[in-house]
């Protein structure tokens, strides 16, 4: 490719269009206005204004997570940069994939707390992946390269690249590397995957269970774990991360396990005496009192990340790659111990399984309630949508209802915020999966506080006339906290009941976009069926739930995972 | 003479890094530890046989946590090349030491003779004080240290440990080779 001369902000755009970004979600300021004035003749870069850079930073985690594709954001200097901070945890946390581009101060005026000055790249380092102060031009090519590679391969997530306003103007002579150079970057694993030692562990066993968690999708590995699961025959569990890894419809799925999972599937965890963990890391809300968890499993933990075997819950035999391609190596080796010694007896163990899945079903009871139940809404609207739907979520009860009755039965449909638990996520993601996915039916499970922490954006989504679909479960309460304080702290409502505002339907006109409401059971069909009807821009559905309703069964924090209240 | 290691066996690990010569490491590298709940005992770093990367010698104590745990958090630094842990009958240790004494002048023979027993140079010399220079391992240096406690420590810098593999392994991965 021929040098081409251009000032650095034109050769940010050059860069991401190379790398084959469409949308991107920001808001400019004085710092980036280069960048952004570089974007401005882009034919086709999509710019998506934001009414707050930690929408833009979520839109983009939304965007990722519903394609595999590298998410994008913007912020300007000082508190664009700052605003981004929370969705760059999120991203890290949840490892998704992202690039953040910011603008500094000018390199004069680094160090000197400048006018709109901040510090982002130390501020982030503990949550990217890595992270680039560029202060040379002609850097940034090869930087943004670099960026895009980290965010995408390995174990993915988000990085951060800085520029300060200086940089952005001098030129460079643009040519984007065909490689990447990073020698500290993605080792070889010392040792080669001990596939026979796993068959043989997963030959012996007679109560194996299958842990999928949130890397079977960033390796996009369904395929092959869906055969695995076949192969294998064990009853499948998952994270909240893992749910569409497998078909939450299938037979063998017994859903999401650990504080909020069902009781059948925390049984089968653990009285399992093989934990087969693909893409997962054993996180304190799945395994609940680590020295109580799974007593008599060994363990084949499969993941990309050396750092997360035997973090947690000691690896028997770990096995370290890209679960696209090890997997299927795994199989191969099972098959071949089968078709030799046989396969494993699992009749006793399934039925073990199944009595308790009919014992312990997860269910509610609407007949005699007054009040809509949460759980009805949930289910109701699932149905309506007929398995078609992308869903995302805010964080609460709202979030755990949503996981345990949203059955998911292909990858991708299930987007949450998990490891950082980041209320306001539910919009915003929604915002950046309906970019990414215009023909998708996008609905969000919001609950009342989560959606009032980035509700300003609706005018985002009515721009853009995304069809997006938010119901709120509104129980007028910081809910799950309130579940908490119901449970553990004797009743003491501290700072959890949230008054009667906005008033939803009316914020719904004021943003010119449909506001609808259900109070009664009666009227909850016929708002969902306007709900999904609507195409011309968004709906806000205000969802009037019963307000003291918990989430059950429920693992109280630090007790064994069989430790359950509720739900029986 | 010898003195053994204070802490408890088994617990305190020499790690050897090879990293980028780039600012903004050691802030990584530190804030992992810090966050990480991984306590650095000592850190030094220095230039390599090559301008572009630097070595690191860390010197951590971990409560419960193994330290294979630790070097794989590390190895996923992007800065960090390469990074390994030193077992104590695999490396050469050194530690310098600048220590500074308030003693009068008739004294100065007699700590000229323990300088002598511990390989020490005399670096400065005044009426009233002298500073004394030592290298050696942490437990030399620590034994030398206590034996000058009785003439007055005024100040004491030690620079933390360097460390090298014995024999002919090196820490660079083949293809920096
Ligand atoms: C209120 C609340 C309640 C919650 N309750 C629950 C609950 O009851 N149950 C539950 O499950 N979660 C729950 N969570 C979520 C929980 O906190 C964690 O976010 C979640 O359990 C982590 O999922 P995961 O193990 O799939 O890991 P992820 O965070 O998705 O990590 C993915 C793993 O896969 C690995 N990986 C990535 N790419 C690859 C690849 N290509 N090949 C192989 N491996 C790869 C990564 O290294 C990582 O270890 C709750 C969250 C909230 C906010
Ligand atoms: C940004 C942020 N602040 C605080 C919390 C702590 N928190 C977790 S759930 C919750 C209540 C959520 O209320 P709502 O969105 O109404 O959902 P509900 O539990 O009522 O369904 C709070 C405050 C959080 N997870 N995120
Ligand atoms: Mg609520």
């Amino acid at each position: 490719m021929a040098k081409e001369k251009m000032t650095a902000a034109q050769a940010v755009v050059r860069a991401l269009e190379l790398e084959g970004v469409d949308y991107i979600f920001g808001i400019p300021g004085g710092t980036i206005l280069p960048i952004y004035d570089a974007m401005f003749s882009s034919k086709k870069l999509k710019h998506v204004l934001v009414r707050h850079e930690q929408v833009g930073a979520h839109a983009a985690e939304g965007y990722a997570h519903a394609t595999g594709k590298v998410g994008v954001c913007f912020g300007t200097s000082g508190p664009g940069a700052t605003n981004l901070v929370t969705g760059i945890a999120d991203a890290y946390m949840d490892s998704v994939p992202l690039v953040a581009i910011t603008a500094n101060v000018a390199t004069s005026l680094i160090g000197t707390d400048g006018f709109q000055e901040a510090d982002i790249t130390g501020i982030t380092m503990p949550i990217t992946k890595h992270n680039w102060l560029v202060t040379h031009p002609e850097d940034v090519p090869r930087v943004l390269k670099e960026a895009f590679y980290v965010a995408r391969t390995g174990r993915p997530g988000p990085v951060l690249v800085d520029i300060p306003k200086d940089v952005l103007n001098m030129n460079v002579d643009f040519e984007y590397p065909d490689e990447v150079h990073i020698p500290g970057y993605l080792h070889e694993p010392k040792e080669k995957p001990r596939l026979g030692d796993a068959a043989q562990l997963i030959r012996s066993s007679t109560r194996p269970i299958i842990y999928l968690g949130g890397g079977v999708r960033t390796s996009n590995g369904f395929p092959e774990v869906f055969e695995f699961c076949e192969l294998v025959g064990a009853p499948v569990v998952t994270t909240v991360h893992g749910k569409g890894a497998f078909p939450e419809t299938h037979d063998h799925c017994l859903g999401m396990f650990g504080m909020h999972g069902a009781r059948y599937a925390n049984y089968a965890v653990q009285n399992a005496d093989l934990i087969i963990a693909l893409g997962a890391r054993f996180d304190d809300r799945v395994t609940g009192k680590l020295s109580t968890f799974a007593p008599e499993a060994k363990v084949v933990h499969l993941d990309v990340d050396p750092a997360e075997i035997s973090k947690l819950v000691t690896a028997t035999v770990p096995l370290v790659g890209d679960l696209k391609v090890l997997l299927p190596q795994l199989g191969a080796e099972v098959k071949r111990i089968f078709q030799e010694k046989g396969r494993p007896d699992l009749a006793p163990w399934w039925k073990k399984v199944n009595d308790w899945r009919a014992k312990y079903p997860l269910r509610f009871k609407q007949e005699g309630e007054k009040y809509i139940l949460p759980q009805t809404a949930v289910d109701r609207i699932w149905r309506k949508c007929e398995g078609r739907a992308i869903v995302t979520t805010g964080v609460g009860e709202h979030q755990m209802w949503a996981a345990q009755f949203w059955k998911v039965s292909a990858p991708r449909q299930f987007i949450t915020s998990g490891g950082l638990g980041t209320m306001g996520f539910c919009l915003p993601a929604a915002i950046g999966i309906q970019c990414a996915r215009p023909d998708a039916l996008v609905v969000g499970i919001d609950g009342d506080g989560s959606f009032q922490m980035t509700l300003q954006d609706l005018a985002t989504a009515v721009d853009l006339k995304l069809p997006i679909k938010i119901f709120i479960l509104n129980n007028l309460f910081l809910g799950m906290v309130r579940q908490w304080q119901e449970l553990f702290y004797d009743g003491r409502f501290s700072e959890t009941p949230l008054s009667d505002l906005p008033d939803l339907v009316k914020l719904a006109e004021a943003y010119h976009c449909l506001g609808l409401r259900a109070r009664t059971l009666e009227e909850l069909d016929g708002v969902i069926d306007q709900a999904l009807a609507h195409r011309d821009g968004p709906c806000i559905v205000d969802i009037r739930v019963k307000r003291q309703e918990k989430v059950f069964p429920m693992v109280p924090a630090g007790a064994p995972l069989h430790d359950m209240i509720g739900g029986d | 003479m010898e003195k053994t290691e204070q802490t408890p066996s088994g617990n305190v690990h020499t790690l050897s890094l090879l990293v980028e010569n780039k600012s903004g490491v050691l802030q990584r590298i530190a804030g992992l530890f810090g966050r990480r709940g991984y306590n650095i005992e000592s850190l030094a770093v220095g230039p390599t046989e090559r301008p572009e990367y630097s070595r690191m010698t860390i010197v951590v104590r971990l409560e419960a946590k193994p330290v294979d745990q630790v070097v794989r958090q590390v190895q996923k630094l992007v800065p960090v090349i390469e990074v390994k842990e030193l077992k104590p009958e695999d490396l050469i240790e050194r530690e310098l030491l600048l220590v500074k004494i308030k003693t009068p002048e008739q004294n100065h023979a007699e700590l000229r003779a323990i300088a002598d027993t511990y390989e020490a140079q005399i670096v400065d010399v005044s009426p009233d004080a002298l500073m004394i220079e030592a290298a050696g391992t942490a437990a030399k240096l620590d034994a030398l240290e206590e034996r000058l406690v009785k003439y007055g420590i005024q100040e004491l810098c030690r620079s933390g440990r360097i460390a090298l593999e014995r024999g002919f392994k090196t820490l660079a991965p083949p293809s920096l080779k």
